[in-house]
């Protein structure tokens, strides 16, 4: 029987039965579920490791040890990675080894669209990409028996729509992992000092040409004739829109990207009268195609920027003249008001907001992070200056020091995120002395991706119990000699403890410490507040916390004209930093209003 | 064997994840071909959230497109505009009878469109038009968080498979403790007075 899988869980499906050994990864949207749903199998070790360069050289020891292994991350986690990515493509291994690349087209969570199959071509690494979740489950174990034939790693590429799109998917039986043979030491091989570089170099290339020679009868590269007067190369999700929105075009789907099957091009080149390449982000295959000397069509028609969609796809193939305007679905003019817009925000009962206030109130220059947090950026906080990536903060804080800014500035990152490559830099900010306070807002859960364990909860991905990494240890051992730890709901001990920081001889680290309100153990407690209509007088100064649980009311208050604030019990946790606000005493447990 | 696509319109925390895990298994039930997608991540943090569904004989896209979907769930009244261009012209639309403001209408820099602006939005795609009090039955059920189950009963009433393959689904998807709660929700939103 079918079931129906998400692209993600489908992965680790396959790599279940594919029999891999040893799995893991770093949390991030869209790749999360995959090591999340392999942990629910027996028979694999599956880990979350700090970053996705760590993941990385784990996987690739358990492929020199012999045993099927995979890394997991997101598209921006493979720069993280590049290092082991490229030194694993020079190496080769022994056991199979697949590393999972989820990128995201449209940005719904994160901070750019770089394409991954630019790395492949760049560190000689073959592509493979599904069309589907069934397509996402057989290329895992294709992949690892691809490594292992030809020595190589192999990226498998997703994208969010096909990661977070659930589709019918045939499950198979596991293949027992092959038992891990003595280590076979050959350094000529796995040393990769300049003599035996300069030996593998030839290999790797040779490598590529023969895996593109593979290619041209690889099944997942697959030709469909239909009518000859268009024909479309494509990859990925873009396939399933090519069927759509171009039913009777005659299609070359490619489930290996890089290389490329040159013949394969060729003759479906030499078999339509146009071809057209349908593809998101970069003009990856279209470049490969016309290096070939082929003419053809892609980017002049379809966007690189964003994600497609079957609107888009048939919209430009409109303007392109590629279809009749009788494709354009007709348009309803719909009356409606400016829609206020609903971006995401802090939650409430978010510690966050509260550490925010205190840096907004004493008008900080905030160098921020990658999380939930960075989403103070918008008012009402505003408190969030820069962020380009994971564990940034702390080095622009560093600089933005080092250069002579006046401004009183501190860095500002999450736990999971100070474990992921915030170390080394506070390391070097004590090192170097930079004045710049460092706040680790510590929710005890890597909160965005949807709570993720990680060295300080002291939970395992399995959710085994372990020593917990003390972060105000780790701070003191990287020679930060200022280090605080206060309650994130706490607004006066947070802002006596930035103030202190700021003040502070030399580097100092503020511990804001508080679970995220959304953590199972904390929901139980939940216990939502109300407003005291005899009390507030619709001042708004709650309001200005952003708190999605205060709205205005639709009483007035006499004596000033406002209406008062209430609060929704649905969405309040009773965090109390609204309370410590209300100059007027007007916010509390229902059972303890007077 | 036609096919059915279904649009789920929510904000993030409403449970509109749960509700398009429940239309997609049903469909899969039925005997058709399903495809189901969402976005995951940072979208989810009270922001606006939808989900696609699909069911048909055979489906390529996971995403509907402009002007095709035929069915819309929204979970708020807001929602139920924002996405409103994306539906076929007479296309079912089931809306929560609920607001949530956005933090720009409680800081008092936007205004939340009235009553009479949605509706009106609404009829200019669709007669077929449906405002239901999920909240308030779910809350006389004593499970307000099952609000969204009790709006897929409401669609139910227009598709044509049967009653076991939802509840069968829902039964897949809800806590054990909170199943029989769940199905009442259903089947309250099934008979509801559309």
């Amino acid at each position: 029987m079918k079931v129906l899988l998400a692209g993600n869980e489908a992965i680790a499906r396959g790599a279940w039965e594919a029999g891999v050994r040893v799995a893991c990864g770093y949390p991030g949207t869209p790749s999360t579920e995959i090591l999340e749903a392999l942990a629910q199998y027996d028979g694999v070790i599956a880990e979350w490791a700090p970053n996705e360069k760590v993941a990385l050289d784990v996987a690739v020891g358990a492929a020199y040890a012999g045993a099927r292994a995979m890394a997991v991350m997101k598209h921006v986690g493979l720069n993280v990675a590049a290092d082991s990515f490229f030194a694993a493509s020079m190496t080769g291994v022994e056991g199979g080894l697949v590393i999972v690349s989820a990128d995201d087209p449209g940005m719904h969570s994160s901070q750019n669209e770089q394409d991954n199959r630019r790395y492949c071509k760049f560190a000689r690494v073959p592509c493979l990409e599904p069309s589907d979740s069934q397509e996402a489950k057989d290329l895992v174990g294709i992949a690892l028996a691809l490594s292992e034939e030809f020595d190589t790693p192999v990226l498998l590429r997703t994208t969010t729509r096909i990661a977070h799109s659930s589709t019918l998917v045939e499950l198979g039986e596991r293949q027992p992992p092959v038992a891990v043979p003595d280590y076979r030491i050959d350094a000529s091989k796995y040393v990769m000092v300049p003599a035996n570089a300069r030996r593998r170099h030839p290999v790797i290339e040779e490598r590529i040409t023969r895996l593109a020679e593979w290619a041209e009868s690889f099944p997942y590269n697959r030709v469909e004739w239909r009518d000859r007067s268009l024909g479309i190369v494509t990859n990925g999700v873009a396939y399933q829109y090519a069927r759509e929105v171009f039913p009777q075009a005659s299609i070359l789907r490619l489930g290996m990207t890089y290389p490329l099957p040159k013949d394969l091009v060729r003759r479906f080149a030499n078999g339509v009268q146009r071809l057209l390449v349908l593809e998101e982000l970069d003009p990856f295959l279209e470049e490969e195609t016309r290096l070939l000397g082929l003419p053809v069509l892609g980017k002049e028609v379809f966007p690189i920027c964003g994600e497609l969609d079957p609107s888009t796809v048939r919209e430009c193939a409109i303007r392109a003249g590629l279809l009749p305007e009788s494709e354009r679905p007709p348009a309803v003019e719909i009356p409606s008001p400016p829609l206020p817009p609903r971006p995401p925000i802090l939650c409430a009962g978010c510690p966050h907001r509260a550490v925010f206030h205190v840096l907004r109130k004493l008008r900080l220059l905030v160098a921020g992070d990658i999380g939930c947090y960075t989403l103070a950026y918008l008012p009402p906080q505003a408190a969030v200056h820069t962020c380009g990536c994971m564990g940034a903060s702390i080095g622009v804080a560093h600089g933005i020091a080092q250069a002579g800014s006046p401004q009183r500035r501190v860095a500002v990152i999450g736990d999971s995120t100070f474990l992921h490559t915030g170390l080394p830099a506070l390391m070097n900010l004590a090192y170097n002395q930079a004045q710049a306070p460092v706040i680790i807002l510590d929710n005890c859960t890597t909160a965005m991706t949807g709570h993720q364990d990680h060295p300080g909860t002291g939970r395992t991905l399995r959710g085994e119990e372990r020593a917990r990494i003390d972060l105000s240890a780790v701070a003191r051992s990287l020679g930060v000699q200022h280090v605080e730890c206060v309650d994130s709901y706490d607004l006066a001990a947070v802002e006596r403890a930035v103030r202190a920081a700021l003040s502070a001889e030399g580097p100092a680290v503020v511990i804001a410490r508080r679970e995220c309100a959304l953590l199972p153990a904390v929901r139980r407690t939940w216990q939502p507040l109300s407003v005291d209509a005899g009390r507030c007088n619709g001042c708004g100064l709650c309001l200005q916390l952003g708190c999605p649980a205060l709205v205005r009311s639709d009483s007035i208050d006499e004596a000033t004209g406002r209406p008062r604030v209430r609060i929704d019990s649905l969405l309040c946790t009773g965090c109390e930093v609204c309370s410590q606000v209300c100059a007027r005493g007007a916010i509390s447990r229902r059972d303890r209003h007077h | 064997m036609s096919g059915y696509d279904f649009l789920l319109a929510g904000v993030g925390g409403q449970g509109t994840l749960l509700a398009s895990d429940v239309l997609a298994t049903t469909g899969v039930r039925a005997g058709f071909d399903v495809k189901k997608s969402e976005v995951h991540g940072m979208a989810q943090r009270g922001g606006s959230v939808t989900s696609h569904v699909r069911w048909g004989e055979r489906v390529f896209s996971p995403l509907i497109g402009r002007g095709e979907v035929g069915y819309m769930v929204a979970f708020e009244r807001l929602e139920a505009v924002r996405f409103a261009g994306l539906l076929r012209p007479g296309a079912v639309i089931i809306v929560n009878d609920h607001a949530i403001p956005p933090i720009s209408v409680t800081a008092g820099n936007d205004r939340y469109p009235s009553d009479e602006e949605v509706r009106a939005a609404l009829a200019a795609i669709s007669t077929n038009v449906h405002f239901l009090p999920a909240v308030s039955i779910a809350e006389r059920l004593g499970e307000v968080r099952a609000n969204n189950v009790v709006l897929l009963g409401a669609l139910s009433h227009f598709v044509e498979v049967p009653l076991d393959c939802w509840l069968a689904a829902i039964a897949e998807h809800v806590p054990a403790r909170t199943l029989e709660t769940n199905r009442s929700a259903f089947l309250a939103g099934r008979r509801a007075n559309l």
